[in-house]
């Protein structure tokens, strides 16, 4: 059997990251899981082995010192190497994220692989590798095959979920070199700050989303209020985050995050269509909003014409009574 | 310095955009083709370094003939000259193709910097940049919010999901650029009638001497095989606030157990 490789994420602080189970659940439909890890120098006994209760059967651990040093390219190398030692990868799966999807491109061109980005599913049909992929924010589905190359996938976050066969991998350490490649340093590096409490907006099962008619910085609490009086992400359309009420991490749309989550709440948001391209495959949809012809209403299962200040708080203070 | 800006034109989206099911090609003919709004700021990124220094821009796309519409409006807006690729043996092509036929039209051009969109509002891929930096064999800065440009050398803050970084590299290198840069100008009315006079080349695949056969013949592809339209949202209650719909909106909450 071929195997299909996997680009394991590891963050500053030397954890796996939670893509690593998707992708190598991925994998196994596949071929022969094999975990690629790109990391510096040290004991990564604990991560084998971690990566072998996830289901990996080889680990392929790419040692440098720059690794943390150098924009995606000490990945690329990785994967190359990883590609040309087990002779018979059908596939590479890296995490749909904006370096996974340059890992993946620049790897593409250097193996003339075929390349199919943020694939929601995929499977093995006839030996051929099968993607499903959904576009323009969710009202096409389109399924492609993979041919004449070794297939290049980025597989979207929390897409693909199901419990694999723990192993005990083999393990295969490599050190790479990275002085002549072609790549940009990183000087300085800030982590998201990631412990608001709040789910993750990507996966979140609900969204609670704030645009322009929020008003301001200030009372985008009220979003916020309501996002922890339900357990959800927040959220917030490009003209919010335009007006610097919220950061540019959280928009929600065309060009900020798509998401499809079981309920997504929209307060003061008209329903451009930009906006809808990012949560109209949401289940239910919610809107408050002071203009009975706003778009918005047209794709709501419970719509509020009324102004959401006066509306959201006699929410809250309801959900409040609710649990009590 | 030499700039090269990669343009793209796509369907606006403030139209419905459509996908031919036969095919799973874009529907082209459906709405409205404009230049992409990611590629108008990567333009002014570029102008405004050619307003300091005096560099040399030019607009690069692939794409139909009407394509030509938006690299005139990159003219007007101030590059100094256009590029266009256009060939019917493109029609369909892929992330790969796309890659290798602007890398060979930029080294055609020569170049010190290439500067594109973090991705296209159609195909959204974000590869692109990426892809032709590892054709180039130069490094790629790319999702920068900000971008600051010497002689010899590119730095900016690059976005990512887990925070952000700054970033380096030395010259030649491909920049790719966020919404959250700069507005792009408008061109001037002395800006359309300059943009006349300004060389726009068109260029085929045998020009940058590639054979789709022999070039492409041996690298992976991906084929759509199914299109499927999802069904249209149908929109459900619609009440008017009179006093007590924030306490409605918590019962349909409960109701639907997300409390
Ligand atoms: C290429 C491109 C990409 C884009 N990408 C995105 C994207 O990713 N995400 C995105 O969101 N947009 C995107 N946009 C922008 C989009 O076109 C809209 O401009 C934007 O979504 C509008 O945001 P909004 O609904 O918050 O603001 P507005 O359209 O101004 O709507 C504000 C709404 O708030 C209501 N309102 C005001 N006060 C109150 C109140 N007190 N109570 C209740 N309701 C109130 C008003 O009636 C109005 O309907 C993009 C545009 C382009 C051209
Ligand atoms: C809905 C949809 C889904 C698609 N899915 C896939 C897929 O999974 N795999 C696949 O191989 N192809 C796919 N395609 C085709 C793909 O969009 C095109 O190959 C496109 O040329 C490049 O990808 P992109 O638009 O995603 O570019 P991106 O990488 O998102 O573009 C980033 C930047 O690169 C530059 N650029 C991109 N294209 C051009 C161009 N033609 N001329 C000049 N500069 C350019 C621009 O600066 C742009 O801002 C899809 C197309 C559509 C419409």
């Amino acid at each position: 059997m071929s195997t299909a490789l996997t680009l394991i994420e590891v963050s500053p602080s030397g954890e796996i990251r939670g893509s690593a189970k998707m992708l190598l659940a991925a994998a196994t439909r596949l071929g022969t899981p094999v975990a690629v890890l790109s990391t510096t120098p040290g004991d990564h006994s604990e991560h084998v082995k971690q990566l072998g209760d996830l289901g990996a059967h080889h680990v392929f651990i790419a040692e440098s010192t720059q690794t943390d040093s150098l924009l995606a390219t000490p990945a690329v190398e990785s994967l190359a190497a990883a590609f040309s030692h087990f002779e018979t990868s059908a596939a590479v799966l890296v995490t749909n994220s904006v370096e996974g999807r340059e890992i993946a491109g620049r790897l593409a061109v250097r193996i003339g692989g075929g390349l199919t980005i943020d694939a929601i599913d995929i499977t093995l049909v006839n030996d051929r590798v099968v993607a499903r992929n959904s576009v323009f924010g969710g009202a096409f589905d389109v399924e492609s095959s993979i041919h004449g190359g070794p297939a290049v996938i980025t597989l979207r976050q929390g897409s693909i979920d199901e419990e694999v066969t723990a192993h005990t991998p083999d393990l295969i350490t490599i050190t790479l070199s990275l002085t002549s490649v072609a790549a940009a340093t990183i000087t300085s590096r800030t982590e998201a700050p990631t412990d608001s409490g709040r789910p993750d907006l990507r996966g979140a099962a609900t969204v609670v989303s704030g645009g322009r008619g929020v008003g301001s910085k200030e009372d985008f609490l009220l979003v916020e209020q309501l996002a922890d009086a339900l357990g959800a992400a927040v959220g917030a359309s490009r003209a919010a985050v335009d007006a610097g009420y919220i950061t540019h991490s959280l928009q929600v749309g065309q060009t900020g995050t798509i998401v499809s989550p079981q309920l997504y709440i929209a307060l003061g948001i008209s329903g451009a269509i930009q906006h809808l391209a990012g949560m109209q495959t949401a289940k239910v949809i919610v809107a408050v909003n002071k203009d009975p012809d706003a778009p918005i209403f047209d794709f709501t299962d419970f719509g509020i014409v009324g102004d959401i200040f006066t509306v959201i708080p006699q929410t809250i203070e309801a959900l409040h009574r609710f649990r009590h | 310095m030499k700039i090269i800006v990669l343009v793209k034109q796509v369907p606006d989206t403030w139209g419905e955009r459509s996908l031919d099911s036969a095919t799973g090609a874009l529907d082209r003919s459906a709405p409205d083709n404009i230049i992409d709004e990611i590629s108008d700021r990567s333009l002014e990124v570029a102008l405004r370094h050619k307003d300091e220094t005096g560099a040399e821009v030019i607009v690069l796309t692939m794409g139909p003939a009407s394509a030509a519409v938006a690299l005139r409006h990159c003219l007007a807006m101030g590059a100094d000259s256009a590029v266009h690729v256009l060939d019917d043996a493109l029609a369909g092509a892929d992330v790969t193709w796309t890659s290798s036929v602007l890398a060979a039209a930029i080294t055609h051009e020569g170049f010190d910097m290439v500067i594109a969109g973090n991705e296209s509002t159609d195909g959204r891929g974000g590869v692109i940049p990426a892809m032709v930096a590892e054709h180039l064999s130069v490094p790629h800065l790319t999702s920068l919010s900000e971008v600051h440009i010497a002689v010899d050398v590119v730095n900016g803050s690059r976005e990512t999901d887990y925070g952000t970084l700054t970033v380096t590299a030395r010259l030649p290198a491909i920049v790719s650029v966020t919404e959250q840069s700069p507005d792009a100008r408008f061109p001037s009315f002395k800006g359309l009638l300059k943009a006349k006079k300004k060389p726009l080349a068109t260029l085929s695949l045998s020009d940058l001497s590639i054979n789709p056969e022999t070039s492409f013949g041996s690298t992976g592809r991906s084929t759509i095989t199914t299109v499927t339209r999802r069904p249209a949202r149908t929109a459900g209650i619609k009440i008017v606030d009179s006093g007590n719909a924030g306490v409605e909106l918590a019962e349909f909450l409960a109701a639907g157990r997300f409390v």
